[in-house]
């Protein structure tokens, strides 16, 4: 698992992810790759949810409320959903 | 990818897996539809017992209101299957409307109709997948269960796929008593044509119960199936179909969980909603699609489903050290063999399954369904696999899927 | 096993960075399909 994620740059949810919210936070299918991610909890849903709309990754967290001392845990969260394509950077803002 | 549990819950900490998925979601993940029992073949082990179409099957409309109602839940694949669903007059119109939906596709073929046409238009299609069946890495193995053509069907079908490009089809195996030393052949064949080779269990399902003597793998072929599973990782799929394998060291990639009812279901080709596709039998039979409500009532209120969502407490198996990672085996294995649900799976790999077997006594359940051809049909006992069985003649009124097809 | 939260809700109080957020898993990798 990569532990470089840059919290600093924009993402976004790829276009061929179709998310679907669960009580207990999200399922996040890929139609190309055909992997599947499970979201265990809302947090780290609101942070997906609004990575397209924020100008960072971090911006996003912080939206969403993620504390400080929890940014490294989002950070890895966010960090395997990159490596399995789920999200992508986004070219320029 | 390997699921990973957590090994010891404190308070706050994100939930496992395997537990959120065992209550239940609002929508299964993906779901089996078997869109006929129509099909041109008679394996001896189909699970659900095809040959003829059943006449109350789904209309055209009546699928395409179910896929509308897959779309609206969200599930997010379907794997079609049946039978041989390319028989269906509409398979393609079904196909397309469904990736049209955006609920993807996978379907289960034995490559009858699969010509070099089908498999250009496979490969041109991003959400369509392809999994061509085949039990035997030779003719002789494989036609021995799945009659005289088969293996050259499917051949031809992979060689077609190949030709037309497309990379990744699955080559799925029901591993068996003699075609587990094929495991190297078959993974020799799924990389000659650019296919992902998947194997999976034999249940004592459909036609299955009646072969289950002399198909299903002997104690010794298990561990050399697990520790086959284990050198391969995640190059070979296996539809999470061997958990039960788990006693013997680490746990496989996948839930390592049965999903019926929880996650995945069948919906089969009459509108009949089971837990999953080696059940089919009324006990686990949870309402029709044609019902009022349609297929999301059925998942959201079945009483069947709310039960199968209860925490599972193990029964006789709890005190085993394995449960954890065996879960007691496959609910279908144990129904089938006259087993009791709470109790070891016919296979468990500690031996409690075979021990479990010996007080079995009287008539075990047998499968609500049965559309064998007429002339292969089910008995009581066992029926002996031989080289070369008869193929059922083909006339109009024999209901047959192929009247007038020529291959 | 964590406490059920009220409205479906599932809020941890504090992650201490062990956690896993996200699992991955394969669509192949529930029992009960084809």
């Amino acid at each position: 698992m990569s532990t470089d994620f840059d919290l600093d740059r924009p993402w976004q949810v790829d276009p061929r992810v179709s998310m679907r919210p669960e009580p207990f936070g999200a399922l996040l299918y890929h139609f190309g790759t055909r992997r599947l991610s499970f979201l265990k909890n809302q947090r780290v849903l609101a942070v997906v949810r609004s990575l397209g709309d924020c100008p960072t990754a971090r911006a996003a967290c912080e939206a969403a409320g993620v504390r400080p001392a929890e940014l490294p845990a989002y950070a890895r969260a966010l960090s395997v959903l990159a490596e399995s394509n789920m999200i992508t950077e986004r070219s320029g803002l | 990818m390997t699921v990973t549990h957590e090994a010891h819950q404190s308070p706050g900490a994100a939930p496992k897996l395997t537990d959120l998925f065992q209550r239940g979601l609002d929508a299964p993940i993906c779901l089996t539809w078997e869109l006929t029992y129509a099909c041109n073949l008679s394996c001896v082990h189909c699970l659900s017992s095809s040959g003829r179409r059943d006449p109350r099957e789904l209309t055209t409309d009546e699928c395409k209101a179910v896929i509308d109602t897959l779309q609206r839940m969200q599930v997010f694949y379907v794997n079609i299957g049946g039978g041989e669903p390319t028989v269906r007059p509409d398979f393609w119109e079904l196909v397309d409307y469904a990736t049209a939906h955006h609920v993807g596709v996978k379907f289960s073929t034995n490559g009858v109709k699969l010509d070099a046409a089908a498999a250009a238009r496979l490969a041109a299609s991003d959400y369509v997948d392809v999994q061509i069946s085949l039990d035997g890495a030779t003719r002789e193995v494989n036609d021995a269960v799945r009659g005289p053509g088969a293996y050259d069907t499917a051949m031809r079908a992979m060689g077609h796929l190949r030709a037309a490009g497309f990379e990744g089809f699955k080559l799925s195996v029901v591993m068996t008593r003699h075609n587990i030393p094929q495991l190297d052949a078959f993974k020799e064949i799924a990389d000659r044509f650019g296919a992902q080779l998947r194997i999976t269990r034999l249940r004592p399902s459909g036609r299955g119960a009646d072969t289950w003597d002399e198909l299903h793998p002997l104690p010794s072929q298990q561990r050399e199936l697990y520790d086959w599973l284990v050198a391969h990782g995640e190059d070979v799929l296996t539809g999470d179909s061997f958990f039960h394998l788990s006693p013997y060291g680490s746990a496989l990639p996948g839930l390592n969980m049965c999903g019926a009812g929880r996650v995945v279901c069948l919906i089969d080709p009459v509108g009949d909603v089971y837990a999953c596709p080696f059940a089919i039998h009324s006990e686990f039979l949870a309402g029709n699609v044609r019902d009022r409500g349609g297929f999301e009532t059925v998942w959201r209120c079945s009483p069947l489903f709310a039960s199968l969502r209860e925490p599972d407490t193990g029964g006789a198996c709890r005190s085993c050290g394995f449960y954890d990672s065996c879960r007691g085996g496959c609910m279908a294995a144990k129904f089938f063999t006259g087993l009791p649900l709470d109790g070891p799976d016919p296979e468990c790999v500690q031996g409690h399954g075979s021990a479990a077997l010996a007080s079995v006594s009287g008539a075990v359940p047998k499968s609500s369904e049965d559309h064998s051809h007429r002339t292969s049909p089910r008995s009581s006992g066992p029926v002996p696999v031989t080289i070369g069985r008869r193929r059922p003649p083909v006339h109009d009124c024999d209901e047959s899927p192929l009247a007038g097809f020529t291959a | 096993m964590a406490p059920e939260a009220s409205a479906g809700e599932y809020e941890p109080e504090e992650l201490t960075g062990d956690e896993l957020l996200v699992e991955e898993v394969s669509i192949d990798g529930m029992c009960g399909v084809y």
